[in-house]
């Protein structure tokens, strides 16, 4: 078949939609969910700036099809994000000038959140594989290298 | 970049995947992990009419600890690989190469089933598969095969898989007594596939001999190796004093591994003999402390 409907939670809201089975999950998720805090760089899986987790693994919403999340619980940069304010990841990529033209942001927010939910006090050698899977062509990465020991300590701290 | 329109199936039995395939074939392609399928689909450098998606099927996601082996089900995740912590007791190997595949959103899609029918000759999986001498079970419309790794891979990316057959598990021998195990690679950064790589496990007797001993070298050919000479002369040798280097270069005494933009085959060469001596080196340690 060449159209699918499934049905999916994003960001805790039940979705359903007709979706051409070769639409990624990125895609879905910016055209049919109207989140563009995912941002697709490379879309073969190289740079990271389109990382979600599914079913709380961090992925390459790129590398998938809408079609295979059926059933599935999906949490984008919109859903790691406070009603008011920023996430302790957040917060510390500002903080520590993890940034600069933002493009791959949300996609090292997905990836820092969920590699410190496994790995609350990573060193040196963690914080790096923490953010080797995505690219950041502005900073040179000592920015969101520090941004994650902050992240991490805050969040040892009790921040939300 | 789009996928080129498909056909897209998500069976939920190995019998009805392989009723598919075998309907479909030529113009099938099996889905696994998706993490080396789609991004070729997504720059069309191949074009499937049908999509056959195993993510769903049950069983395949299942390990089955036997007496004496383990039963990998083709879709366990290169993440379950790296922590399972059974699996690692069994079979120590997967757990050292998983951390060299990719990075960690790579790994938790990416399946060893994947892995093996992609038989990149970069690849981890593949060479531990060999250096093992594993048994990739395999399914088709007329039955079930147990192929040995050592004849799964014929060629860069080809293996000895039909159309119309699906891996459906791997079946890893689990080491008992003293053993060590090593993965060494180099790549140009981390997450890379290698420029050269090697598996390696050794098991010392009473006395210190290596009464058994496993290399697969990685990136040194169109397929994954397993140096038999190497191995011939590790056999019921001691391991005290080993001369490393010498087995070293036995291991690539007769490769001609292929030049690339990341490396000449003279440097694979060079580089594959130094990972064995090192591999050797840990994996001998280990067992000896074991």
């Amino acid at each position: 078949m060449r159209d699918s409907v499934i049905e999916m939670v994003v960001n805790g809201e039940p979705v359903r939609a007709l979706v051409d089975v070769r639409k990624t999950l990125a895609d879905f998720i910016r055209e049919d969910c109207r989140l563009t805090g995912t941002h697709l760089g490379c879309e073969h899986g190289v740079c990271g700036a389109c990382t979600v987790l599914l079913d709380g693994s961090a992925v390459r919403s790129c590398l998938l099809f809408a079609a295979q999340a059926q059933g599935s619980e999906v949490v984008t940069v919109e859903g790691l994000t406070p009603a008011e304010g920023l996430s302790p990841v957040q917060e510390a990529l500002r903080q520590e000038h993890g940034l600069q033209c933002g493009f791959c942001t949300p996609g090292f927010v997905v990836s820092i959140t969920a590699y410190l939910r496994d790995h609350p006090d990573p060193n040196d050698a963690e914080i790096i594989e923490a953010v080797g899977g995505n690219i950041c062509r502005c900073t040179g990465y000592q920015g969101i290298r520090r941004a994650v020991a902050v992240a991490a300590a805050a969040i040892r701290d009790g921040a939300p | 970049m789009k996928p080129a329109p498909f056909d897209y199936y998500a069976p939920t039995s190995v019998v009805d995947a392989v009723a598919l395939l075998s309907e479909l074939e030529d113009e099938a392609k099996i889905l696994a992990g998706g993490q080396s399928l789609v991004p070729l689909l997504a720059l069309r450098l191949t074009v499937v009419g049908h999509l056959i998606d195993l993510n769903r099927v049950e069983g395949l996601h299942d390990i089955d600890h036997r007496p004496g082996s383990v039963v990998v089900g083709a879709m366990v995740r290169h993440a379950t690989l790296a922590d399972d912590d059974k699996l690692k007791s069994s079979v120590p190997l997967l757990a050292r190469a998983a951390p060299y595949i990719g990075h960690f959103q790579i790994r938790n899609r990416g399946t060893i089933g994947g892995s093996l029918a992609h038989a990149d000759p970069a690849a981890e999986l593949p060479a531990v598969a060999v250096a093992l001498d594993a048994t990739v079970n395999v399914r088709g419309a007329r039955g079930s095969r147990h192929v040995p790794a050592t004849e799964f891979f014929s060629s860069i990316f080809t293996t000895t898989l039909e159309p119309d057959e699906i891996l459906e598990s791997v079946e890893f021998p689990v080491w008992s007594g003293r053993t060590g195990f090593s993965v060494q690679e180099v790549a140009r950064r981390a997450g890379d596939f290698a420029i050269a790589g090697v598996a390696c496990g050794v098991r010392l007797d009473d006395s210190g001999n290596i009464d058994h001993a496993a290399l697969g070298l990685f990136g040194m050919g169109s397929t994954p190796l397993q140096p038999r000479a190497a191995l011939q002369a590790l056999d019921g040798g001691q391991a005290d004093g080993l001369d490393v280097e010498a087995i070293g270069a036995l291991a690539v005494s007769d490769l001609d591994p292929p030049d690339d933009v990341h490396a000449t085959g003279a440097v694979r060469r060079r580089v594959g003999a130094v990972l064995v001596a090192r591999a050797l080196t840990e994996a001998i340690a280990e067992a000896a402390h074991a």
